[in-house]
């Protein structure tokens, strides 16, 4: 059905034809076609002239209650598997900031969480999944069964063809809460130092004020947690200790008027948010959605940029220059005033992968309303990134250059030498690989 | 032990979001429908998400001598059995190839019949039991643009009436859902005026709460019913100059 169609940041908006997809094969006739799931992505990713939604393909196919290995269709939400899984004891392995996404869109996209340090990405805990391929052919593929395909399918943004089902593996726990620790850091030197001291934490993550200068730059709020086991739970949490909901949504009806967002909103939002903890340091035992997941409590939050809609910008630098970056460019953000309302900061652990995002660094993520000059202000940074041999996280770009993705991403040409086998005839393809010519246009 | 139910048509999203809403509260499901490889999936699926016993058995509406067969291989029939069966067709093929008519007539009244027949004989005999089918509201005026798949549902929906008056006196409850459009499958592309269309999940409920509280006749959203007033109540003279 002919429609509009835009991604989480309302940015770029695409005039297409939208069809389920139930797991059929694809006619042949198809040209420029890419999956899509629940369209979390911000920019691009999952739109082109034809999108094959996978939303209807969400079925749970097969669940090992003693592994906890479970098989499932793509269109599955992480959502939906904490509905259902929780309950019974298990967890997701990696989850990002929402969990609004499909398991198809988490293994493209290769997902990382507040454990990436300690458990990798998604993809490292994935077995298998199957794939329908440009030309039809469904096949399996896994670390050891059409490896190339599969390592390029992990992080390779929908473009090695269509994710159908994926095997892998959840992670048992005793409850659905997590014990947190927040820690109040007064600048960008403590809250590094607070990561490198606390590494062993299975998640650990920090909001951070990118617009305040001086003595309190880079003040932010450290947060760490691990799963609580049952004694570490208060007699009432003990009495549902598997719960997997808690609290009501918020939604957000309208798309807010532009001018609601300005330098002093933010600065007088983060100010106040950085000072909701009055105390240094808080210990406290939180169920899972709100630690995971703040804010997919306020649904339809990305409309609080408006009608225009919003970039982010996450990006990622190699761990010998994180530091000396970080300063540079949240200095560059914090002179032109135009920073997020909460940026999140957060160290990677070692990754080996084809065109996954994260490396051993320190990665911030950032978001910016739409308005006149940002992308040539965002173009600027991105010179700062390449320079610092750092990159930029695909499934949040809307708007980076061609050369930029081959430059910082080492494995790109590889990756384009495997889509040329399996893709010869350009017929799976995204905006976004267009315009970073991973496929000719 | 736990209620058991038996939805035919079992893929169709509108039966699929029934079969969830049981699931969630506990019933017991058998699945039944053409396409076993669908069936298995989305008993699999109901059984991991809700631990209930969930079975599948191929029934072909198409083909109406393998019904006693089928039916009868179930251990015992459910206590309640829910049609969501149904077939719009191309009307415009319809009209010149048989083929196409025959389908679209037998999937929405023909092979209903059949199966229904027999569950019905079966509740008759054991004085109890709930039969939930779903008709359209193209039943209820034959319009030129789909007087095919109206003329079975209105002919489902004269076979429903009749059964729940042959029936009622035997402690066995025949329930007519009348949707209007609902936004499914198999009027996917269509485009269907909003407020008019019910999603699979409202029709669901529409049927979950009708066998809770017995009711008859339920029209899935309140506006259909007095719409269907109108057109019924438009003169023939004029009707059959208006295009619809």
């Amino acid at each position: 059905m002919k429609t509009t169609v835009s991604n989480w940041s309302n940015y770029p908006v695409k005039d297409t034809t939208l069809t389920h997809w139930r797991g059929e094969s694809i006619p042949a006739d198809r040209k420029n076609w890419i999956a899509r799931g629940l369209g979390r992505c911000y920019g691009d990713a999952a739109l082109s002239d034809q999108i094959l939604s996978t939303v209807k393909h969400n079925h749970i196919l097969e669940f090992n209650p003693e592994s906890g290995v479970i098989c499932c269709q793509s269109g599955v939400s992480l959502h939906n598997l904490l509905e259902v899984f929780v309950p019974k004891g298990w967890f997701l392995p990696v989850t990002p900031g929402t969990k609004f996404i499909t398991v198809g869109g988490a293994l493209a996209s290769d997902i990382h969480g507040k454990n990436h340090h300690i458990a990798g990405c998604f993809g490292d805990h994935v077995s298998s999944c199957t794939l329908l391929l440009a030309d039809g052919k469904r096949i399996r593929c896994s670390p050891t069964e059409n490896s190339e395909v599969f390592n390029a399918t992990r992080g390779g943004m929908g473009l090695t063809g269509m994710i159908d089902t994926v095997t892998f593996q959840l992670k048992k726990i005793e409850s659905s809460y997590i014990k947190q620790r927040q820690i109040k850091a007064q600048n960008l030197n403590e809250v590094l130092a607070l990561f490198d001291k606390y590494k062993s934490y299975t998640y650990s993550m920090a909001w951070i004020d990118c617009l305040k200068g001086g003595k309190n730059f880079g003040r932010s709020i450290m947060m760490m947690g691990e799963h609580a086991t049952l004694d570490e739970l208060t007699s009432k949490q003990q009495q549902t200790p598997l719960i997997s909901k808690v609290g009501h949504d918020i939604n957000m009806p309208i798309n807010l008027p532009g001018f609601v967002l300005n330098s002093l909103s933010v600065k007088a939002f983060n100010w106040l948010y950085f000072h909701k903890n009055v105390k240094k340091v808080i210990e406290n035992t939180v169920h899972y959605d709100p630690f995971f997941y703040p804010l997919d409590s306020i649904l339809h939050w990305n409309r609080m940029y408006g009608k225009k809609g919003f970039v982010q910008y996450q990006f990622v630098l190699p761990i010998s220059n994180s530091k000396e970056g970080l300063v540079k460019i949240m200095d560059r953000i914090r002179q032109k005033g135009w920073g997020s309302f909460l940026s999140v900061l957060k160290l990677f652990g070692k990754q080996e992968s084809l065109i996954s995002f994260p490396m051993e660094g320190y990665t911030l993520a950032l978001d910016f309303p739409l308005k006149k000059g940002l992308f040539n202000f965002l173009d600027e940074l991105d010179e700062l990134v390449l320079d610092l041999g750092g990159r930029i996280y695909l499934t949040k770009d809307a708007r980076m250059k061609a050369d930029t993705f081959m430059n910082s991403y080492p494995g790109s040409r590889e990756f384009l030498q495997i889509l040329k086998q399996i893709n010869p005839d350009l017929t799976v393809q995204s905006d976004l690989a267009k315009r970073l010519s991973i496929l000719p246009s | 032990m736990n209620q058991r139910v038996l939805l035919i048509g079992a893929t169709s999203d509108v039966a699929k979001a029934c079969a969830y809403i049981y699931a969630e509260k506990q019933y017991n499901l058998v699945l039944a429908g053409r396409k076993p490889d669908e069936l298995q999936i989305l008993a699999n699926d109901i059984k991991i998400r809700h631990n209930v016993a969930c079975d599948y058995l191929k029934i072909d509406l198409m083909d109406s001598n393998t019904h006693a067969e089928a039916i009868n291989s179930l251990p015992t029939i459910p206590d309640i059995t829910l049609c969501f069966a149904g077939y719009l067709g191309d009307h415009a093929l319809a009209i010149n190839n048989w083929a196409e008519a025959e389908r679209i007539i037998q999937t929405n009244y023909t092979g209903v019949v059949s199966l229904i027949n027999l569950v019905a004989n079966h509740y008759e005999k054991q004085k109890k039991g709930t039969i939930a089918i779903l008709s359209s509201v193209a039943g209820e005026r034959g319009r030129q643009s789909n007087y095919l798949y109206g003329s079975a549902k209105a002919g489902l929906t004269a076979y429903l009436s009749g059964l729940r008056n042959r029936l009622a006196s035997q402690g066995v409850h025949v329930i007519s859902v009348i949707p209007g459009f609902i936004d499914t499958r198999m009027t996917e592309g269509l485009k269907l005026p909003k407020p008019l269309t019910a999603s699979p999940h409202q029709v669901a409920q529409a049927v979950f709460k009708a066998v809770k509280k017995k009711k008859n006749i339920v029209y899935v959203l309140w506006m259909w019913r007095y719409i269907m007033l109108i057109i019924k109540a438009i003169p023939e003279p004029l009707f059959k100059k208006l295009k619809l």
